[in-house]
């Protein structure tokens, strides 16, 4: 009401709120810029360069776009490209399905269900290495327990070189991404679930629909939103995969990732011009990817 | 006759559903069991056929040779003042930001808040060579600090996403009053909205605790000497006095004894944990 009356204080007042607001962003930008905006700059940037990683100060000569044209014809990366899709491909797929199986299984009423859903905490909350390393001791290929407990089930005849056997190490892999894993996807679903109104089954019954029916006309398009965001956070995450696969599986090129591969060149080789040419590359794939999930879901909410 | 069927049928039904609940069960919480288990086994016991599903004679020497072969208390202490330090750094810094964003109206605040976002997303390693370079020439390599500033790349916008969410909800009367008796911004911040917003607090340092102390790419590569070692890295580089096998038992060990302060974190803030991490993604 007073600032009505007095058009110059409440200019001022808003002058002084925005000031206030860009002197409590400063400090998070200032970081933002340092650890964020910098590197990804000294990344494009040192892609142009021929440069190592063992000399400091360092020592870089121009060499256009030779990293890129490299990388274009490297079969390294591309079999690294190739693995990443397919481990996402399949450990994303697994996981919104078995994902969305335990969501309804935990949102229906039973009793036990708190232990379920305090289960579910336990995959995601431990430590990536951790999970990478027992998971690596569970599938030995001698004294491993999946080994042990598949040949009790008559799962299989005969123990499995899980992680030796090159056709069996992608697999493995995304056995272990999908346990990981899973629960958050679930736990997302499950918050979806839990925000569909009761009263829609209840006409659904009364109207005489089945519970599967219920499923497809009324769980599936409701939950659509919550299965969408649970995807493309799991596909980003998959596309970056390091840990596990790392730890798992070492660099051994039939399921090397593009992280992987990445820093590989620029750690382990040091050559930090190529190597910031391959971390490029991955920016530049992730981008397309995320331009196109704003796309679509710009398009969703229209 | 149909009302009998019906029951034999609802019997059958529900004793699948028990029998699914019990193979998840099973499913989620085994490998942890058997963590513990080989934790608990002697190499004899490890390397011997066929395998024992409990620990014969629980071995607990395993818990104290991890830390007698290698400075494994250091590692612990290294992954917790990291964890720590980027926890309240990132909390302090992003509570200005969040109650900027949240709360003042100002050109720039959407952009701000959606590159914020887009931070989150980013992959890590498109940055790992240009914060190898600048660790480097601000002589953080090999340290503490060093691996703090590194990790609030990810840890300060994802706490600023989730703090901004806490600020949105929280009733603009109670500041307004701060206000009309003078308060500065600064004493508005502590004084009125962070006790408001303190389970807001406990959400964000607890995913921002947990994302830094499991965290591997950066302190595998800012780090080389045991001196600033954090405990993933000594996990995943744990090699035995005999090269022929790993000491699985002591793996495990140190895996139990590091995932150990995790779980009982996360089962005791487990409501919490659970809000932040599904607001972030259903909000996002």
């Amino acid at each position: 009401m007073l600032n009505q009356k007095n058009p110059k204080k409440r200019y001022s007042l808003e002058a002084w709120r925005t000031r206030t607001a860009w002197l409590f962003l400063a400090p998070s930008l200032v970081i933002l810029l340092l650890v964020a905006a910098y590197p990804l700059f000294r990344t494009f940037q040192l892609s142009f360069f021929d440069v190592s990683i063992l000399k400091f100060p360092l020592q870089a000569t121009w060499v256009g776009f030779d990293n890129y044209v490299a990388l274009f014809s490297d079969p390294r990366w591309w079999r690294s490209v190739w693995n990443t899709v397919v481990f996402t491909f399949y450990s994303v797929g697994l996981e919104t399905v078995l994902g969305l199986i335990i969501a309804l299984i935990v949102h229906s009423e039973f009793r036990g269900r708190g232990l379920v859903r305090t289960a579910m905490l336990v995959p995601w909350a431990i430590p990536g290495v951790v999970s990478s390393q027992m998971w690596r001791w569970m599938l030995n290929d001698v004294y491993g327990v999946i080994n042990d407990l598949f040949m009790r089930l008559r799962i299989i005849k005969t123990p499995m070189a899980w992680l030796a056997e090159p056709a069996l190490v992608l697999p493995a892999l995304i056995m272990i991404d999908v346990w990981k894993t899973t629960p958050f996807m679930a736990l997302i679903l499950l918050a979806g679930l839990q925000g569909i109104p009761k009263e829609l089954y209840e006409a659904a019954r009364v109207d005489g629909a089945s519970p599967v029916q219920q499923f497809w006309r009324i769980t599936m398009p409701l939950l659509r939103p919550s299965l969408l965001v649970a995807l493309i956070f799991r596909t980003l995450d998959a596309l970056r995969v390091f840990d596990m696969i790392y730890i798992v599986a070492g660099t051994q090129v039939e399921t090397i990732s593009m992280s992987i591969y990445a820093r590989q060149q620029l750690i382990s080789f040091g050559s930090l011009g190529y190597g910031s040419a391959v971390a490029a590359g991955i920016f530049l794939i992730l981008a397309m990817y995320i331009s196109v999930y704003l796309v679509t879901l710009k398009v969703e909410v229209k | 006759m149909r009302r009998q069927k019906l029951t034999i049928q609802g019997f059958l039904a529900k004793s699948l559903f028990i029998f699914g609940v019990g193979v998840l069960l099973f499913y989620l919480l085994f490998p942890f069991y058997w963590a513990i288990v080989s934790s608990l086994k002697s190499s004899n016991q490890l390397f011997a056929t066929p395998i024992t599903y409990f620990p014969p004679t629980p071995q607990w020497a395993n818990y104290q040779t991890i830390f007698t072969t290698q400075p494994f208390g250091r590692f612990l202490l290294n992954s917790f003042l990291v964890a720590g330090g980027t926890t309240l750094l990132s909390l302090f810094i992003g509570l200005f930001a969040a109650y900027a964003i949240g709360r003042f109206s100002f050109r720039g605040r959407q952009p701000i808040y959606y590159t914020m976002l887009a931070v989150t997303m980013f992959p890590s390693i498109s940055v790992l060579g240009g914060l190898f370079v600048l660790v480097r020439s601000l002589g953080l390599y090999d340290s503490i600090p060093g691996l703090i500033l590194t990790y609030l790349l990810f840890t300060l916008p994802f706490t600023i996403w989730i703090l901004t969410s806490f600020v949105r909800e929280i009733p603009i009367e109670l500041e307004e009053a701060a206000y009309i008796d003078g308060a500065t911004p600064v004493q508005a911040l502590f004084k009125v909205m962070l006790p408001v917003i303190a389970p807001g607090m406990v959400t964000a340092g607890l995913l921002a605790f947990i994302q830094a102390w499991n965290e591997f790419l950066f302190a595998l590569t800012f780090t080389v000497n045991e001196r600033s070692r954090t405990v993933p890295v000594a996990i995943a580089l744990f090699s035995g006095t005999s090269s022929f096998e790993l000491p699985w038992n002591q793996i495990m060990a140190a895996s139990v004894v590091v995932t150990v302060p995790l779980l009982v974190l996360v089962l005791i803030f487990q409501q919490r944990i659970v809000a932040g991490l599904t607001a972030g993604a259903v909000k996002g």
